[in-house]
């Protein structure tokens, strides 16, 4: 594909806009996490402190320096890879996300390898059928799932399949993996309760996608024209669809970060997001920091990703 | 951004438009959440049994006319825990959803009639606030402040407005530009007058239902948050404490762990179907 220079001016200003926002992010995290009353070394001593261990602890700290200092070594600390050290078990936290983070990212590519065909056969055909039964029914369900909690479907799961069918084991442990059996026992449900809610946004972004080239006047001459209803979606609608769909893709499958939070805790999958429920609920701050850290920019992929899809899809700013 | 904001209704058509009945489904979902919402406030008294009552006999026991609903991991009566929950789950919400929608749409008026770098400022710091994820930011500002009532309804709350600014700001400035309002202005009205009786009328039912919607998100994260332990503190416990308290009776099948979920789902669907059934609101996707 060859891009007008303006395309690529656009392009250029879109990733500096994520990275800026990115910046910002962090002094949003860093401000709320570290700037407030009670720092990590009051954390530490708690009942033993006095007033000179804490005055100690806090130049060891450099908690004595002012709040831009801190956020200047923070931030440089973080872009050099040095995430500090948990309060917790003094353990480098780049070491603990290490061990965790290709966890997480296994249970996202599964869920996004599962999703995105379901959603997009889901999606383009209830848009070639709209109105019909099948239409509704989609509509119905997608509309449920989304407005149920993802606890719900995964108790639900875990009852059906762990409890009354005995098929699957209710947590999730994928330390010693050998063959695919294996495989599909630890991930089926953590990646079922996933798909659920994406799928169902998937479907309900791509219908509308594609119901949108569906209406328009290019497909209404060939429609009168006599081109057949599939042949229409499959060879006018679609390519068209295509970055309008991408779009959709993305912005869904940012559901993720929200969904892991709760799908990784209850089946004590060992990721990150479980490491954060964790650190958040003893209030280890450098853990909190950098695993918000790692979410937000997750996220801000993702959405430069959707934004840069329908960039690319607009035919004016191809040559 | 990323976030869409829905077309702009046009005032003059929206009025113009016939009132539709409210549909069946739409009856009953309002039907629905006016019945939690009622139980919030009544539910801790029509409870049939006391917070503390607890019977050794009866943990996670099967439903049954002494127990309507299973009873929980120390025997307590679930009906009665679903009833004390109630407020927590309902009233939280609502009181977060309260300050994301008022505030969101306060500011959004003002950043609206002011205009200028006031404008710009306000819209920027929401851009970036819309960039984390609420779940996250949830989770960070319970990691720093701890986790209370007052502090729950401000930070969900707080995590919800950027949203409520973005739909309402896109609605006060078509709004502005629309004749009546012009000519208000040119007859010298005050700044009040024109906000309260000319802008806010006419932008109404696309803010109630982003309020709707803005609720059953708000229930969402709250149960998710409980559900991990982070939202509302034991002794007290909403759905999502309940959900959480009671999962080692999954094994079992006891009722007690679905029992609150499905709770959470009625509330959540019902607002769901009362906003689709509103007349005028545009199905998304149709």
């Amino acid at each position: 594909m060859i891009l007008k220079s303006d395309a690529i001016r656009l392009i250029a200003i879109r990733i500096g806009v994520g990275l800026l926002t990115l910046f910002a992010v962090s002094v949003v995290v860093f401000a709320i996490t570290s700037l407030l009353p009670g720092d990590a070394a009051q954390a530490m001593l708690g009942q033993e402190s006095t007033p000179e261990l804490l005055a100690a602890l806090r130049t060891k700290f450099g908690l004595d320096q002012p709040g831009y200092v801190r956020y200047a070594r923070w931030l440089g600390g973080m872009l050099l890879g040095d995430l500090g050290h948990a309060l917790a078990n003094d353990l480098p936290v780049a070491q603990l996300i290490g061990a965790r983070l290709p966890n997480s990212l296994m249970l996202a590519a599964a869920t996004a390898a599962v999703s995105v065909p379901v959603a997009l056969i889901i999606g383009v055909t209830s848009a070639m059928f709209r109105g019909s039964l099948y239409d509704r029914m989609v509509n119905m369900a997608t509309v449920w799932v989304v407005s149920v909690p993802e606890f719900l479907i995964a108790t639900v799961a875990v009852l059906i399949f762990a409890v009354k069918l005995h098929w699957l084991a209710a947590l999730s442990r994928p330390d010693d993996i050998a063959t695919l059996g294996q495989f599909i026992r630890v991930y089926a449900m953590p990646v079922l309760t996933l798909c659920c809610v994406i799928v169902a946004q998937m479907a309900r972004m791509t219908r509308a996608a594609v119901i949108d080239q569906l209406t328009s006047s290019y497909i209404e001459m060939a429609r009168l024209k006599g081109v057949r209803p599939v042949r229409m979606v499959l060879t006018h609608a679609l390519p068209n669809a295509v970055g309008p769909i991408a779009n959709a893709v993305a912005l869904s499958l940012s559901y993720l970060i929200g969904g892991v939070i709760i799908v990784e805790s209850i089946f004590n999958y060992p990721g990150i997001a479980s490491l954060m429920v964790d650190s958040v609920t003893v209030r280890d701050m450098p853990v909190v920091q950098a695993c918000a850290m790692l979410f937000c920019a997750g996220y801000l992929v993702l959405l430069t990703v959707a934004d840069l899809a329908a960039i690319l899809s607009n035919p004016r700013l191809r040559k | 951004m990323t976030t869409s904001v829905p077309p702009p209704i046009v005032p003059a058509q929206a009025r113009r438009k016939p009132h539709r009945r409210l549909s069946i489904a739409g009856t009953a979902g309002a039907a629905v959440v006016g019945f939690w919402v009622l139980m919030a406030a009544l539910g801790p008294w029509l409870a049939p049994d006391d917070v503390g009552s607890m019977n050794g006999d009866a943990v996670f026991a099967p439903i049954s006319a002494q127990y309507p609903l299973g009873a929980d991991f120390l025997g307590r009566d679930m009906l009665s825990r679903i009833l004390q929950g109630a407020p927590y789950t309902v009233g939280v919400a609502l009181a977060a959803v309260l300050v994301a929608s008022i505030g969101g749409t306060a500011l959004a008026l003002f950043a609206a009639a002011r205009g200028g770098w006031f404008d710009s400022v306000v819209s920027r710091i929401v851009d970036i606030q819309l960039s984390i994820p609420t779940k996250l930011l949830a989770l960070i500002m319970v990691a720093a402040f701890g986790s209370s009532v007052p502090v729950l309804v401000l930070t969900i709350g707080i995590g919800y407005l950027p949203g409520a600014f973005r739909i309402a700001r896109s609605l006060a400035v078509n709004v502005q530009a629309m004749e009546y309002v012009q000519a208000a202005r040119a007859r010298g009205e005050g700044l009040a007058y024109i906000t309260f009786h000319e802008m806010l009328p006419n932008m109404l039912r696309p803010v109630l239902a982003d309020f709707g919607l803005r609720f059953l998100f708000i229930v969402l994260l709250l149960s998710g948050l409980s559900f991990l332990g982070l939202g509302v503190q034991p002794p007290d416990a909403d759905w999502g404490s309940l959900v959480r308290e009671n999962i080692i009776g999954l094994s079992e099948g006891s009722p007690a762990v679905i029992v609150p979920a499905i709770a959470i789902a009625t509330l959540t669907i019902g607002v769901n179907m009362a906003i689709d059934g509103f007349a005028g609101r545009k199905r998304r996707g149709a």
